[in-house]
């Protein structure tokens, strides 16, 4: 019995030793999931989701603090992807975040910009390029569409433009099963 | 690259190997090879297109109104400086609009529409005579300039191609002569009537590269076409040129396929046949690189195998880009009676057009009339019975019915793994697939969802790098802020000497007062 008892103890000894030592020794310095989570995001930095980017939201995530419907650039897809992810069930959008929109670039009215900075301070990417008292241009492709560089603007100058889609971007579109699956099954002749 | 891969590459066409899969079909080329080669007449109209290539349209460079002579350039990528398209003929501008191109899309794009002034009358062209002398980097600037893109239907710029060839050090130059549709017979034509034209663009192309030997792969069905090019190798004199007969296995043309037949050596997934030490172009581009080097004159035509039962006189035209396709159709004794679609490529690879008034474009090679008979509607989709048939007959090695799978549930990573992008959308799984599955339909559409995935992931890694690029600056701005607080602080010493040097500041302000008032008084 006590030799037993004493084996288990020292076993549990040796092993919470070894434990201990591999937790220092192969020590990870981030939260893996927080990156996983990260990576999924649509890495638009606006801030929809209450916080003030997207590796915040993504710790705030992974700490369970924060819902996974709260990243209105992302939409559906987004939280299909998470809650698969995390193992959670899918949900629909937080209608308080803001709606799923697509995406759309600034674009800046030159005639009407008086070169006040104010929008290049608010840009969370620095798509914005000009210096004060000169007028400003949105670097289109940098542009992620957070909308951040709205509500400083004090001239209004800034609008949300949706791209035309040229031939480049064209893509295949989803056949159209010819039968629904029921209908299949049941034009098999048995 | 291991050295007996070089080797066995070095040896390409000596032995004939296999690729996996593959149909054999039947041929329908003979009907459009009965009447020789003809220029087809300058239309009324011309309608170029300027997506004239693999990417992006190119951005005009002629206006309404302009005159413009032959071969002048009308449209250009100037960050590129290459793939330019050129007036197929003289006349005046007379607008750039967006009409319908000739795409799969069927959606409109930009063209310049031109008003032949029936003169055909070159622009003053500049050829290298002396190509045996010239420089390397001086042919592949000449291809460059001359818009020249694969003809074999993929357009991709021939000068990228050559460029990355000559930069990574290429042993043989392949020209890809085994057309495998069927139906199409353009570049047998070719083959057949200007073998000469063919076999100077490979010695062009060879030197333009720094290729050592030149291997021109042809079916071993093209007898003619063998004794004719043999011939004109003989004439040039040039021992570097072999001409390979390969066995008519569709789709032995494609670029990865032919390579495994006369190497024996895949082409890696994602790679290039230069990662082999291989370059491999389509005998009507070797033609038009001849023209463009010797003569000077910009790639402006094709030629076109117009056939199928919808039309009464198949045969192969030599049609200037930007000719409507019902030019071409008239020239060949007009549509049969029950013609019912217009397909511009092959019958297991092209895609419908939407109108006749659509543009002959460098892609073209061929336009198959199909009559009502030809496109009986396909039979229901049935359930997959999981028979493998797709996967043996796949010639890329991929497993048809396990992307399909994936596609359908949207799993586009899996799919990605198992191989979608090197789809080559042959067409062969849908042609054997004994449930009617539209496979190739399935698999372009989520070839193009990967790509959108991969540009959507490309700008948010790029914008998370530009968020934390911000928030370092930010951070270190914040920090030499404090620093100067702190470095000012502590110029200012201990408590005494700050109040000492603050009764300093006042009364010196005091002062300047006073002396303001002095003054104003």
């Amino acid at each position: 019995m006590l030799a037993a008892i004493l084996s288990i103890t020292v076993l549990g000894g040796l092993f919470g030793l070894g434990l201990g030592w591999a937790a220092g020794r192969f020590r990870v310095e981030s939260d893996p999931v927080v990156d996983q989570i990260e990576a999924v995001l649509p890495q638009t930095q606006c801030g929809q989701c209450n916080y003030p980017g997207c590796r915040p939201y993504a710790e705030a995530i992974a700490s369970a603090e924060a819902g996974i419907n709260q990243c209105p650039p992302g939409g559906e897809t987004v939280i299909a992807v998470l809650a698969d992810l995390l193992g959670t069930e899918p949900m629909p959008l937080n209608a308080d975040n803001g709606e799923a929109k697509p995406k759309a670039v600034a674009l800046i009215d030159e005639q009407v910009c008086i070169g006040c900075t104010l929008c290049i301070q608010a840009c969370p990417v620095d798509a914005i390029l000009g210096t004060s008292k000169l007028m400003h241009t949105v670097i289109e492709s940098e542009c992620t569409g957070c909308d951040l560089c709205l509500p400083p603007c004090p001239v209004d100058c800034i609008d949300m433009v949706v791209r035309n889609p040229d031939i480049d971007d064209w893509r295949w579109s989803k056949p159209l099963p010819s039968l629904s699956p029921d209908e299949m099954l049941s034009a098999v002749p048995i | 690259m291991p050295l007996e891969l070089t080797d066995q590459a070095r040896q390409a066409g000596q032995r004939l190997h296999h690729f996996h899969g593959g149909l054999h079909l039947r041929h329908h080329k003979k009907i459009s090879c009965e009447i020789p080669l003809e220029n087809a007449p300058l239309p009324t109209r011309f309608y170029v297109p300027l997506l004239q290539q693999y990417g992006k349209e190119a951005e005009v460079t002629v206006t309404a109104g302009q005159k413009i002579l032959k071969g002048e350039e009308i449209g250009c990528y100037s960050h590129l400086g290459s793939g330019c398209v050129h007036a197929p003929s003289s006349g005046i501008v007379k607008a750039v609009a967006r009409r319908p191109i000739s795409h799969p899309s069927g959606t409109d794009g930009w063209c310049v529409v031109l008003e032949p002034d029936g003169l055909d009358e070159w622009k003053e062209l500049e050829g290298v005579t002396d190509w045996i002398n010239a420089d390397p980097a001086l042919l592949r600037q000449k291809i460059r300039n001359s818009g020249i893109v694969g003809l074999g239907g993929a357009v991709f710029p021939t000068a990228y191609k050559a460029d990355d060839a000559s930069s990574r050090g290429i042993h043989t130059l392949i020209l890809n002569g085994a057309e495998c549709e069927p139906y199409i017979s353009c570049d047998e034509m070719l083959m057949r009537e200007q073998p000469d034209s063919i076999v100077l663009g490979a010695r062009i192309l060879q030197r333009a590269v720094g290729a050592a030997r030149t291997v021109i792969a042809i079916e071993d069905q093209m007898g003619a076409v063998h004794r004719a090019l043999k011939q004109s190798v003989e004439r040039a004199g040039d021992d570097s040129i072999d001409i390979v007969r390969i066995t008519t296995i569709y789709p032995e043309g494609g670029e990865k396929q032919l390579i495994q037949v006369l190497t024996g050596l895949e082409v890696p997934s994602g790679g290039k046949p230069s990662d082999l030490g291989l370059l491999c172009q389509n005998v009507a581009t070797a033609s038009a690189v001849a023209q463009a080097v010797v003569e000077g004159k910009p790639l402006i035509e094709r030629i076109v195998t117009v056939t199928g039962n919808g039309v009464r006189q198949p045969r192969n035209l030599v049609a200037r880009i930007g000719t409507p396709v019902s030019d071409l159709v008239e020239q060949c004794g007009g549509y049969a009676k029950d013609v019912a679609r217009l397909v511009l490529g092959g019958p297991m690879m092209g895609y419908a057009l939407n109108s006749d008034s659509n543009p002959v474009i460098k892609a073209a090679n061929c336009i198959l009339a199909l009559t009502e008979f030809d496109i009986q509607p396909p039979q229901a989709e049935m359930p997959c019975i999981r028979c493998g048939e797709c996967a043996r007959v796949c010639p890329a090695v991929l497993l048809p019915q396990q992307l399909d799978w994936l596609i359908r549930n949207e799993q586009w990573d899996d799919a990605a793994d198992c191989g979608l992008a090197d789809c080559i959308e042959c067409g062969c799984c849908d042609f054997v697939c004994p449930s009617h599955i539209p496979l190739v339909e399935w698999f372009r559409f989520g070839k193009s969802e990967l790509r959108k995935l991969k540009t959507e992931r490309k700008q948010a890694e790029a914008a998370k790098s530009r968020y934390e690029a911000r928030e370092a600056r930010l951070l270190r701005t914040k920090e030499a802020r404090r620093q100067q607080i702190r470095e000012k602080k502590q110029a200012l010493g201990n408590e005494a000497e700050k109040q000492k040097k603050l009764a300093e500041a006042i009364s010196r302000a005091g002062q300047d007062k006073n002396a303001r008032r002095d003054k104003n008084e």
